[in-house]
C-alpha cells in the first residue's frame, strides 16, 4: 500500500509555466483550501474522478436505482446462462444475476473503504499529532511503535488479524475487515501528520499564540492542526482507494467478507474456477473494482497536486 | 558506518520481537479450546488432552508460551501444520519455486522500470513520458485480484499465448506470465522513482561539470546520472519484497503454482492456524533481513550519506 504513496510523493509535476493571471491584483488573499479548490476546478482528471466517485457512491447507497433485480434471487437452472432482459451480464455458477450482484457489491467496497479509512485517520491523527507536538520521549516511543507496525508486511498482518477477528461464522465479517484495515493502515498517515506538525509548531504564529497564553489543547486544535492537516487528508484519500483494493484481496483469500455478503472480491474468487466456461462473472466485478480503485486514486492524486504547496 | 550498522541491527531486533509478539498474540492469545478444535467434533479422552496440553505448553502463562515459540523460531523449528507435516519441510519444498518466480518478477520489473524511467526522465513532458505516467497510474490502480485472473483469462485462455496454469516444478516459460503479473505490482512505483531521480540528477552540478568537460551524452547519462539515480530505486526494490510476498499469495493461487503463497492460501482456507503463523513468521523474518541488507547496501552505495 505504501508504494502508491511513495510513488505519488516522488512524482513531480511537469514544470508548466503558470498562466498569467489578469485579475491577480483584484484577487483577495485566498486560504489554502480556496487556492486548492481553484486549482482542482481546472483539473480534468479531478472531474473525471469526481464523477466516477459520485456514481460509485450512489450505487453503494441506492443500488436499486441501477437494477430492479434481487441479487440474492438465484436459480440454479439459470447457471452460466447468457444475458436476458435486465440481467445484462448473464448469470453466474449459482444462477445469480451477475449485473445485480456487481451493482450491489459496491456497497461493501465503499462501506469498508470509507470506515476503515476513517478509523485509520483517527488513529493516525492521534499518533501523528502527539508524536509531533510533544516530541522527546513521546515521539521516540510512538515512532518506534510505528516502525514495528510498518515492519510487518501489510497483507500478512491483515491475514492474521482478519482471521482472528472473524471467528464467528454467523457474522459476515464487515466489522472484522474494517478493524483490520483500519488498525494496519494508519502508519503512513501518522508519519505525514507528525512531520507536518513538527514543521508547523515552530512557526511564529504558534509562538505568538503561546505567548498570549494558549494551552496545549488550544494550540494543537486551533493553530497547529488546521495548518498541518492538508497532506494528511491527501494521504487518506489515496488510502481509501488502497483499502477498497485490500478489502477485495482479503475477500478473495476467504478472510474478508463472507457468508452471504456480496462483494467484488468474493465474486472474483468464486468465478475463478469456472473461467473457462463462463468468463463474464469474473470480468464484470473485476472491471468495477478496478474502476473504483482507479477513481479514488486519481482523486487522491488530483487533491495532492492541489494541496501540496511545494508543487505549485 | 559501523555505528550505523549496530544501530540498525538493534532496531531490527526490536522490530523483530515486536512484530512476532503482535503476530503470536493475535493468533494464540485467548483462543478457545485448541485441543477440541484439533479434534473437531469427536470427543477427547482425558489422557489425550493431558498429553497434548503438556506437549504444547497450553497451561503455561502467555509469556512463557511466547518464549517457547520464539525458541522454536530461532532454532529453525517452526512447528507442524494441522495435517501433521513439519512446516520447515513444507517451506523447503515450496521455496525454490517461489524464489524463481520472485526473482523473475524483480528482474522484469526492475528492467522495465529503469529503462522506461530513464527515458521519461530525460524527455520530460514528451509523449512517451505522459503515456508512461498514465500507464503507471492505471497499473497502480489494478488490484492483484483483478490483474491475475484477467491476465490468465486474456493471455492464457482466450489468446493462448501462455500456459494458463503452471503446476508442479514449473520452468521459465510457464512462470513468465505469473512473473509479469507479480512484477507489475511494483513496476509503477519503481518507474516513477527512477524518472524523478533521473530528472533531478540531470539538473545537478556534477552533470553540468561532466558536460562542460566535453563528455559524450551517453557517458554522462550512462555513468554519471544512472549510477546516482539508481540508489533510491535499489532501496525501493528492498521495500517491495513485502509487496511481492503479498502478491505471490494471490498470484500463486490463481496460476496454481505450488510455492509459498499457494501453501499459505491453502492454510488460510483450511483454517490451519499453525501453518499460517509459521509461514507468516518466516516471511516477516525474511522481509526484515532483506530490508536490513538493502539499508546497508544503500549506505555502501552512497558515500555522500553519513549515518551518525
Amino acid at each position: 500500500m505504501s508504494d502508491i504513496q511513495a510513488a505519488t510523493a516522488e512524482e513531480q509535476p511537469d514544470a508548466a509555466a503558470p498562466e498569467p493571471r489578469h485579475n491577480a491584483k483584484r484577487d483577495k488573499p485566498r486560504s489554502l483550501a480556496a487556492d486548492a479548490w481553484a486549482d482542482l476546478r481546472r483539473n480534468k482528471i479531478f472531474w473525471v474522478a469526481a464523477v466516477l466517485v459520485v456514481i460509485i457512491v450512489t450505487m453503494a447507497i441506492f443500488p436499486s436505482l441501477f437494477t430492479s433485480a434481487n441479487p440474492r434471487a438465484c436459480t440454479l437452472s439459470r447457471q452460466h446462462s447468457g444475458p436476458t432482459g435486465s440481467a445484462f451480464f448473464g448469470y453466474d455458477f449459482q444462477g445469480c444475476d451477475v449485473y445485480a450482484r456487481t451493482i450491489y457489491g459496491a456497497r461493501a467496497s465503499v462501506e469498508v473503504g470509507v470506515l476503515a479509512t476513517l478509523l485509520s485517520g483517527v488513529i493516525g491523527l492521534i499518533f501523528g499529532l502527539s508524536a509531533g507536538y510533544f516530541g522527546r520521549w513521546v515521539d521516540a516511543v510512538l515512532s518506534r511503535f510505528i516502525d514495528i507496525v510498518l515492519g510487518v508486511p501489510f497483507l500478512l498482518a491483515a491475514i492474521v488479524l482478519a482471521k482472528r477477528l472473524s471467528q464467528d461464522p454467523q457474522n459476515n465479517g464487515v466489522v472484522a475487515v474494517i478493524v483490520t484495515l483500519g488498525v494496519l493502515g494508519w502508519t503512513s498517515a501518522a508519519r505525514i501528520m507528525r512531520s507536518s506538525v513538527i514543521a508547523a509548531k515552530n512557526q511564529d504564529y504558534v509562538a505568538a499564540a503561546r505567548m498570549l497564553g494558549a494551552g496545549p489543547a488550544r494550540l494543537m486544535m486551533r493553530h497547529i492542526l488546521p495548518n498541518s492537516i492538508a497532506s494528511f487528508i491527501v494521504v487518506l484519500t489515496i488510502l481509501l482507494g488502497i483499502n477498497i483494493a485490500s478489502e477485495a484481496t482479503l475477500s478473495f483469500l476467504g478472510i474478508g467478507l463472507k457468508g452471504d455478503a456480496i462483494s467484488w472480491g468474493i465474486a472474483i474468487s468464486e468465478a475463478g474456477p469456472y473461467v473457462r466456461v463462463a468468463p463474464t462473472p469474473l470480468i464484470w466485478p473485476s472491471v468495477f473494482l478496478a474502476v473504483t480503485v482507479l477513481a479514488f486514486i486519481m482523486l487522491g492524486d488530483a487533491v495532492r497536486d492541489a494541496f501540496d504547496p511545494k508543487l505549485r | 558506518m559501523f555505528r550505523y550498522i549496530v544501530r540498525r541491527l538493534l532496531q531490527m531486533v526490536l522490530t523483530f520481537f515486536g512484530a512476532t509478539f503482535l503476530l503470536y498474540a493475535l493468533v494464540f492469545a485467548n483462543q478457545e479450546d485448541p485441543i477440541q478444535a484439533l479434534a473437531g467434533e469427536r470427543p477427547i479422552t482425558q489422557n489425550v488432552r493431558q498429553v497434548l496440553t503438556e506437549r504444547y505448553h497450553l497451561d503455561d502463562p502467555f509469556l512463557t508460551q511466547y518464549w517457547y515459540y520464539m525458541k522454536g523460531l530461532l532454532t529453525g523449528d517452526f512447528g507442524t501444520s494441522l495435517t501433521g507435516r513439519s512446516i520447515s519441510d513444507m517451506m523447503a519444498q515450496a521455496w525454490p519455486t517461489t524464489i524463481r518466480l520472485a526473482l523473475m518478477a524483480i528482474i522484469i520489473a526492475a528492467t522495465v522500470a529503469i529503462v522506461a524511467g530513464v527515458i521519461s526522465g530525460i524527455r520530460r513532458g514528451s509523449i512517451f513520458d505522459n503515456v508512461t505516467l498514465v500507464l503507471t497510474l492505471v497499473i497502480l490502480s489494478l488490484p492483484i485480484v483483478v490483474l491475475a485472473p484477467l491476465t490468465q483469462l486474456i493471455f492464457g485462455i482466450k489468446l493462448g499465448w501462455f500456459p494458463p496454469t503452471t503446476g508442479a516444478d514449473p520452468g521459465f516459460f510457464k512462470l513468465l506470465m505469473p512473473a509479469l503479473v507479480l512484477g507489475s505490482l511494483v513496476v509503477a512505483t519503481e518507474l516513477r522513482v527512477t524518472r524523478t531521480s533521473v530528472a533531478e540528477n540531470l539538473r545537478s552540478d556534477y552533470v553540468r561539470t561532466a558536460r562542460a568537460k566535453g563528455l559524450s551524452r551517453q557517458r554522462v547519462i550512462g555513468v554519471h546520472v544512472l549510477r546516482n539515480s539508481l540508489i533510491p530505486v535499489i532501496t525501493l526494490i528492498g521495500v517491495d519484497i513485502g509487496q511481492l510476498m503479498a502478491g505471490a499469495i494471490v498470484t500463486e493461487q490463481v496460476f496454481n503454482i505450488p510455492g509459498v503463497g499457494f501453501n499459505l492460501f491453502r492454510g488460510i482456507r483450511t483454517e490451519d492456524g499453525p501453518l499460517v503463523v509459521g509461514f507468516v513468521s518466516i516471511l516477516v523474518i525474511i522481509f526484515l533481513v532483506v530490508n536490513l541488507l538493502v539499508d546497508l547496501l544503500y549506505a555502501a552505495l552512497d558515500p555522500r550519506i553519513r549515518y551518525e
